[in-house]
C-alpha cells in the first residue's frame, strides 16, 4: 500500500479557490462564463435598443462602438468558450472513464488566468472607457494614434491573460484524451464530444499563439512605440488582419466543434439509436479543422488581395460544406428509424440543425468572393455569423447544459421551463437575426451606431430589436429554471435519460470525487449502451478495487493568475501620466509589473520546489460511501 | 498512478527514469504540445519579421548592422549548449547524478555566455547605431522576434539553474527525472529557433 | 414592381447561364420564389438587390445562383428533418430498442457527392468573376480615372485626367468605365456604392486598390464607407451622381472655373482666412478639408444631411448652417474645428452658409 499524505481539505470559499477537480472547475468555468454571457447579452440589447429606430440617439457614437466591440469580445472570449470549457471540464474526463485530468493544477490555472482576463478586460468599462475599435480591432483604428483612452489596450492585454488561460486548458485537454483513456477505450471508440473537444484543443493549441503574437504586437506598438502597424514608419495594417484572421477564423471552428460534439451526444440518446457513421463523423471533423486553417483570407476579400488568393480562399472555404453537411445528414439519419423524444435537451438539438444549416448555406454564398464583395460588412454577415455562433454554438450548450446537468449538479432541470426555454429563445434568435440578411443586402452595414430614416430599414430594425427580447426572456427563464433546481433536492440516478449511452451515465450523478471506484473497460463504442444491451447493471472494472491517488487543492493557480493581471495593469500604465508621485514612481518605473511578474514567476517557484505528493484514497473509505449511498 | 513515489523510495530507478509515472509521461507529452503551440508562435514571429525586413524606414539597413562573427559565436556557443544537454540526459539515463549536475551546469553557463553576448549587441545596436524599437518596422520586428528568442533563453538559463539546485537537494528521482527530460526538449527547442533565427535574420539580412 | 423587374433580368441572366450549365434549368422555380420573397428589396439608388450597373448586375447574379443552389440544399434538410421528426417520435408505450444502424456506405458517399458537385456548380462562375474584377482598368483608354482618397469622415474624389478635386459627391459619365484608384488618409475604410457594385477596402499607401464600375442611367446612388473607422463610421456616406457625357463634360468646366467668393469683402476675407486654410474653392484654398467648389448644386451636407431633392431632404442652406453651428453635434469625432472656436459670430455663419448654399455649378 502506498503511503498516504496528510493534506489540508478546504471548505467554502477557500475549496473552490484552491481545487483541483475538474467537476468543480466546470462548475467555477460555468459561472463565470454565465457572468460574462450576462455581461455580453446586456451590450447586446443596448446595441438593439439603440438601433431600433432611425437617427435613435440613445447612446453616444463612442459608446456604440465601445459596446459593439465588447459585445463580440466578450461573447466569442469569455461567453462562450468558457462554458464549452465547463461542458468538457465536467463531461470528458468521465466519458474517457478517468478519474482526473492529466494536468489537475494546469487545469485550474488555466480557469483563474481565464477569469483574470476576463475581468480586467470588463474593467475598461469604469477605468477609463471599453476599447471602441471592434472585435478585431483593425489597424490603424486600433492603434494609439486613432484610439487614445486606454480602451484598446485592456484588449490586448485582458485577451492576452485570457488567450493563456485558454492555451493551456486546450493543452490540458489534449494530453487528457490521449494518455487518460481507460483500458480499451480506442480512439476510434471514443465518444462524439469527446473526439470534438479533442479536435477542438488542438486548433486551439496551433491557432491561439497567433492571436497571442498579434496581441503583442499591437500592444508593442501602443506602449512601446513600436513600427508594426505604423504606416509612416514602413508598417502595414494589413498584417494585423492576416495574424488576426490566422487565428480569427479556427477560432469559430473552435466554438462550433465542441457544439457539434454535444449536437452528437444528445441525438442518439434521445433517439436510442447509435451516432450514425461514426467514422465519417469522426473524418468530418478532422477535415473541418484542418480547412478551418486554410480560409482565414475569406475575412479580407475586400482587402484588395488579388485574384489568385481570393479564388483559392474561395474554393477552399466552399470545401467546407462537403464535411459539413456530412454531419447535417449523419445527424438526420440517426433520427431516422429511432424513437425520438423531445426533451429540453433535445429540443435544443433538434433546433441547432435546420437552423445550422441556414447558418451554413448563408456561408458558403460568403465563400464566393465577388458576391462578398456586396455582403462583406454588411448586416447579411452579421446574419451568418449570429446563426452560426447562436442558432449553432449557443443552441449546442444550451442542449448540453440541459442534457449534463443532472450529471453535474444531481438535478434535472425543470422540463416545463426548459421547453420555455427554447421556444423564446429560438422564436426570438429567428426574429432577430433573419430580417438581418435583409437588411444587409438592402445596404445597411455593419457596426453603424444610426441611420438615416427613408432607407426601408426601419421596420427590419424594429423587428430585429422586438426578436432580442424575446431571447433574453427565454435566457432569464433559463437562469430562473437553474435557481429554482438549485433548491431541490439532489438525488438522480447514475442514468436520468435511461438511454445514456457514454461512460458518464454509468457513475453516480453528481460522481464523487475520484468519478470511478474502479477503472472501467470498455468493450465497444457507447460503452455503457453495450453493457446494458449485454444485460449488465455496471462496467465490468478493469482493475482491483485500491487506494486511489488524488491531487493537492493548491491556492497557487489563484495566486499566479492574480500575479499575471496585477503585471498586465502594470504594463498597460507603465506611460501613463499620473497626478499622483506615487502612481508614477511604481507604474512608470515598472514596479507593478515586477511586482506582479514575481508573484507568478514566485509561485511557479513553489511549485515545482515543493512537490506535490497528493493524498490517497483507501479502499475502507470507498466501502464506506458505498455503503451509504 | 499509486507507484510514484513508492520507486523514489526505493531507489531503483529505471532505465527513462522521466517516463516511469503517468505524471512523468503525462508532462513529457504535455511539453511536447506546448512546443507545438511554440512553434506556432515563432511561426508567426518569423512571417511578421519577413513582411517588415525591408521596411527600414531611414534607419539602419540588416547588412549595415549585423556583424556575423559575433552572431556566428553565439550560434556556437548555443548549439554546444545543446549538445551538453543532450549529455545531461544521457548520464541520467545512466543514473549518474553527479554527471548530470555538471553537464546542466555547463548548459548553464553556455546559455549565459549566449545571452551576453545578445545583451551586448543590442546594447551596440541601441547606441552606436541608433537602432531602437521604434526605429523602424524592421527595428521592432527585429527586436521582438530575437527578444522573444532572448527572452526564451533567459527563462532556460533560470529554469535549469533551479532544477541543479533540486538535483543537489532532492536527488535524481522520478519526480526530477521528468523535469530534466523535459527542460532538454525545452532547451533544444530554443536551440532550433536559434537557427532559424540566425538564416533568416542575419544571413539573409547579411545577403538577401 | 421590384418583383416583376427582377424576375425579367434574372431570366435574361438565367438564358446566358444555362448554356453553360444545364443545372440551372431545376432551380428556375426556386428562383422565382426566393424573387417573391424578396418584394421589398430596398431603395432603387441603395439595394444591392436592385443593381444599377453591370458589375453589381453581375454580383447578383452569381449571389442568385448561389441562393438556389442554397434553397435546394434547405428544402432537402428541411423535408427529411420534418419526415423525421413526424414519423419517428416516441409513442406511448414504445419500449423496444430500435435497430442500431452503423451507417450506411452508399447514403454517405451520396451525400458527400452531391455538396461537392454543388459547390463546384457555384466554384465555377466564382472563380471566373474574380479574375473578370480583379482585371485593372485603371489605364484603359476610354475610362475615367477616380482616385478615392478617405478621411475620417468623408471622401475625397480626384480626377487626374482632368485636373479636379471634389468631395462627397462623386461625379460621372453614364455608360463609362470608372477606374478607381483607392487609398485612405488615416484608418482603414471601405467604398461601397451598393446599387453599383460591391465594395473596396482603401488601404494606406503601399496597399492600394484599384477597382472599377459604371452606371447603366442618369441618377443618384447612395455610397457608404463599410470599414468601421470611429464613431462617424455610420455617417460616412457619399453620394454618385451618374450625368450624362455632356453634362459631365461641362461639369468638368465649371470647376476648372475661377473661384467664386463671398460677395461681402469682409466676409470674403473672413472665409479666405478661417475656411480656406483648409478647405478649396476652385483654384484657391488648402486640400486638408474636403473641397467646397459648388457645394450648394451638391446633394448633401458634409454627407450626411440630405438636401432638398433627396428623401426628407431640407433647403442646403439649412443644412450649412446646421453643420457650421456646429460640427460635432452633426458627426461626432470629425476633425473640422468648431466655427465659433475660430472666432465667427452668427451672422458671419449665416454669411457663409448663404453664399455656399448659392455656390452652385451648372451642368
Amino acid at each position: 500500500m502506498a503511503h498516504a499524505h496528510s493534506v489540508k481539505r478546504h471548505t467554502g470559499l477557500m475549496d473552490w479557490l484552491t481545487t483541483v477537480d475538474h467537476k468543480k472547475i466546470a462548475i467555477l468555468y460555468l459561472l463565470a462564463g454565465g457572468l460574462f454571457f450576462g455581461f455580453g447579452g446586456v451590450e447586446a440589447l443596448l446595441i438593439r435598443l439603440q438601433l431600433i429606430k432611425p437617427m435613435n440617439d440613445l447612446v453616444s457614437a463612442q459608446t456604440f462602438n465601445e459596446l459593439i466591440t465588447m459585445h463580440g469580445t466578450t461573447m466569442i472570449f469569455l461567453g462562450v468558450m468558457p462554458v464549452i470549457f465547463a461542458l468538457m471540464n465536467a463531461v470528458i474526463p468521465l466519458q474517457i472513464g478517468a478519474r482526473d485530468v492529466a494536468f489537475p493544477f494546469v487545469n485550474a490555472l488555466g480557469f483563474w488566468t481565464f477569469l483574470f482576463g476576463g475581468i480586467l478586460l470588463n474593467l475598461s468599462w469604469i477605468m477609463g472607457g471599453a476599447p471602441d475599435a471592434g472585435w478585431t480591432a483593425y489597424t490603424p483604428l486600433s492603434t494609439s494614434t486613432y484610439s487614445t483612452t486606454h480602451g484598446v489596450d485592456f484588449y490586448t492585454v485582458g485577451l492576452q491573460i485570457a488567450g493563456l488561460g485558454t492555451l493551456i486548458g486546450g493543452i490540458n485537454f489534449l494530453a487528457t484524451i490521449i494518455t487518460m483513456r481507460a483500458p480499451g477505450m480506442s480512439f476510434m471508440r471514443m465518444p462524439m464530444f469527446t473526439w470534438t473537444s479533442f479536435i477542438t484543443s488542438a486548433m486551439i493549441l496551433f491557432a491561439f499563439p497567433a492571436i497571442t503574437v498579434g496581441l503583442v504586437l499591437l500592444s508593442f506598438d501602443r506602449i512601446l512605440g513600436a513600427n508594426f502597424f505604423e504606416v509612416s514608419n514602413g508598417g502595414n495594417p494589413v498584417l494585423w488582419q492576416h495574424i488576426f484572421w490566422i487565428f480569427g477564423h479556427p477560432e469559430v471552428y473552435i466554438l462550433i466543434l465542441p457544439a457539434f460534439g454535444v449536437i452528437s451526444e444528445v441525438i442518439p440518446t434521445f433517439a436510442r439509436k447509435r451516432l450514425f457513421g461514426y467514422s465519417s463523423m469522426v473524418f468530418a471533423t478532422i477535415l473541418i479543422a484542418f480547412l478551418g486553417f486554410m480560409v482565414w483570407a475569406h475575412h479580407m476579400f475586400t482587402t484588395g488581395l488579388g485574384p489568385i488568393a481570393n479564388a483559392l480562399f474561395s474554393i477552399a472555404t466552399m470545401l467546407i460544406a462537403v464535411p459539413t453537411g456530412i454531419k447535417i445528414f449523419n445527424w438526420l439519419f440517426t433520427m431516422w428509424g429511432g424513437q425520438i423524444r423531445f426533451t429540453s435537451a433535445n429540443l435544443f438539438a433538434i433546433g441547432f440543425v435546420p437552423t445550422f444549416v441556414m447558418g451554413g448555406v448563408t456561408g458558403v454564398m460568403l465563400a464566393s468572393a465577388p458576391a462578398d464583395y456586396q455582403f462583406h460588412d454588411t448586416y447579411f454577415v452579421v446574419a451568418h455569423f449570429h446563426y452560426v455562433i447562436v442558432g449553432g454554438l449557443v443552441f449546442g450548450l444550451f442542449a448540453g447544459l440541459h442534457y449534463w446537468w443532472p450529471k453535474m449538479f444531481g438535478r434535472v432541470l425543470n422540463e416545463t421551463i426548459g421547453k420555455w426555454t427554447f421556444w423564446f429563445f429560438a422564436i426570438g434568435f429567428h426574429l432577430t437575426f433573419f430580417v438581418q440578411h435583409f437588411l444587409g443586402l438592402m445596404g445597411m452595414q455593419r457596426r453603424i451606431f444610426t441611420y438615416l430614416p427613408n432607407q426601408d430599414f426601419d421596420t427590419l430594425n424594429l423587428v430585429s430589436t422586438v426578436g432580442a427580447f424575446l431571447m433574453a426572456v427565454g435566457v432569464l427563464l433559463f437562469l430562473f429554471n437553474c435557481f429554482m433546481t438549485a433548491a431541490k433536492p439532489k438525488g438522480v440516478a447514475n442514468d436520468p435519460w435511461e438511454d445514456g449511452r457514454t461512460l458518464e451515465w454509468a457513475i453516480p450523478s453528481p460522481p464523487p470525487e475520484y468519478n470511478f471506484k474502479q477503472i472501467p473497460l470498455v468493450r465497444g463504442l457507447d460503452a455503457y449502451w453495450k453493457e446494458k444491451m449485454a444485460g449488465n447493471k455496471e462496467m465490468t472494472p478493469a482493475e482491483p478495487l485500491g487506494s486511489i491517488h488524488m491531487p493537492s487543492p493548491t491556492i497557487l493557480p489563484f495566486v499566479m493568475s492574480v500575479g499575471i493581471f496585477i503585471a498586465g495593469l502594470g504594463l498597460m500604465f507603465s506611460s501613463e501620466k499620473f497626478n499622483n508621485s506615487f502612481m508614477s514612481m511604481i507604474f512608470n518605473n515598472w514596479i507593478v509589473v515586477i511586482i506582479g511578474l514575481v508573484i507568478t514567476f514566485g509561485s511557479m517557484l513553489l511549485r515545482s520546489l515543493f512537490d506535490d505528493h497528493g493524498w490517497h484514497i483507501e479502499p475502507e473509505e470507498l466501502e464506506e460511501e458505498g455503503v451509504k449511498a | 498512478m499509486t507507484s510514484a513515489h513508492a520507486e523514489s523510495v526505493n531507489g531503483s530507478l529505471p532505465h527513462e527514469p522521466e517516463k516511469a509515472t503517468l505524471e512523468g509521461r503525462n508532462k513529457v507529452l504535455g511539453f511536447w504540445l506546448f512546443l507545438g503551440g511554440e512553434s506556432v508562435l515563432f511561426g508567426t514571429l518569423f512571417a511578421t519579421f519577413l513582411a517588415l525586413r525591408n521596411q527600414t524606414n531611414d534607419g539602419p539597413t540588416a547588412h549595415e548592422l549585423f556583424s556575423l562573427p559575433t552572431t556566428a559565436a553565439a550560434t556556437l556557443i548555443l548549439l554546444v549548449s545543446s549538445l551538453t544537454s543532450v549529455f545531461a540526459v544521457q548520464a541520467m539515463h545512466r543514473h549518474k547524478a553527479a554527471a548530470l549536475r555538471l553537464w546542466l551546469i555547463i548548459t548553464v553557463i553556455l546559455g549565459l555566455g549566449f545571452l551576453g553576448l545578445e545583451v551586448y549587441e543590442f546594447h551596440e545596436y541601441v547606441t552606436a547605431e541608433k537602432f531602437g524599437m521604434t526605429t523602424s518596422a524592421f527595428s521592432s520586428a527585429f527586436y521582438t522576434l530575437v527578444g522573444f528568442h532572448g527572452a526564451h533563453v533567459a527563462f532556460g538559463v533560470c529554469w535549469i539553474g533551479i532544477l541543479i539546485g533540486q538535483l543537489y537537494k532532492k536527488g535524481l528521482t522520478v519526480v526530477t527525472a521528468p523535469k530534466v527530460y523535459v527542460s532538454a526538449m525545452y532547451w533544444h527547442f530554443i536551440d532550433v529557433v536559434w537557427v532559424f533565427i540566425f538564416s533568416v535574420v542575419y544571413l539573409l539580412g547579411k545577403v538577401g | 414592381m421590384c418583383f416583376q423587374r427582377s424576375l425579367r433580368k434574372w431570366k435574361k441572366w438565367g438564358r446566358s447561364m444555362m448554356k453553360r450549365w444545364q443545372a440551372v434549368k431545376r432551380l428556375l422555380p426556386l428562383l422565382a420564389v426566393f424573387s417573391l420573397l424578396l418584394a421589398g428589396c430596398g431603395r432603387e439608388d441603395l439595394s444591392v438587390l436592385r443593381p444599377q450597373g453591370p458589375v453589381a448586375q453581375e454580383q447578383l447574379g452569381l449571389m442568385k445562383l448561389a441562393i438556389s443552389i442554397m434553397i435546394v440544399v434547405l428544402v432537402i434538410v428541411f423535408a427529411i428533418a420534418a419526415y423525421v421528426l413526424v414519423k419517428f417520435r416516441r409513442r406511448k408505450g414504445q419500449n423496444g430498442v430500435p435497430e442500431q444502424v452503423e451507417g450506411n456506405f452508399k447514403l454517405e458517399i451520396i451525400w458527400t457527392v452531391i455538396p461537392l458537385v454543388l459547390v463546384i456548380i457555384l466554384a465555377v462562375p466564382t472563380v471566373q468573376q474574380i479574375f473578370a474584377f480583379g482585371d485593372d482598368h485603371y489605364n484603359d483608354k476610354d475610362a475615367v480615372q477616380v482616385k478615392v482618397t478617405s478621411h475620417q469622415y468623408w471622401w475625397e474624389f480626384e480626377y487626374p485626367q482632368y485636373g479636379v478635386k471634389t468631395a462627397q459627391t462623386l461625379v460621372i459619365p453614364t455608360g463609362k468605365k470608372i477606374a478607381f484608384e483607392l487609398k485612405t488618409a488615416d484608418v482603414l475604410h471601405s467604398f461601397w456604392v451598393p446599387s453599383l457594385s460591391g465594395k473596396m477596402d482603401t488601404n494606406p499607401d503601399g496597399t492600394i486598390n484599384r477597382f472599377s464600375f459604371s452606371a447603366d442611367k442618369e441618377g443618384v446612388y447612395r455610397g457608404k464607407c463599410a470599414e468601421l473607422c470611429g464613431p462617424s463610421h455610420g455617417f460616412m456616406e457619399f453620394k454618385v451622381k451618374a450625368v450624362n457625357g455632356d453634362s459631365f463634360n461641362n461639369w468638368v468646366t465649371a470647376m476648372k472655373a475661377p473661384a467664386v467668393l463671398p460677395e461681402d469683402p469682409a466676409l470674403a476675407e473672413t472665409f479666405k482666412k478661417q475656411c480656406l486654410s483648409c478647405h478649396a474653392v476652385g483654384d484657391q484654398g488648402g486640400p486638408v478639408g474636403p473641397n467646397l467648389t459648388g457645394i450648394g448644386s451638391r446633394e448633401s451636407v458634409a454627407g450626411i444631411l440630405l438636401n432638398e431633392g433627396q428623401d426628407g431632404g431640407k433647403p442646403v442652406k439649412e443644412n450649412l448652417k446646421e453643420w457650421l453651428m456646429d460640427p460635432q453635434a452633426v458627426k461626432p469625432g470629425n476633425k473640422m474645428p468648431n466655427p465659433k472656436d475660430l472666432g465667427l459670430t452668427d451672422e458671419q455663419i449665416d454669411g457663409i452658409a448663404d453664399y455656399l448654399a448659392n455656390y452652385k455649378l451648372n451642368y
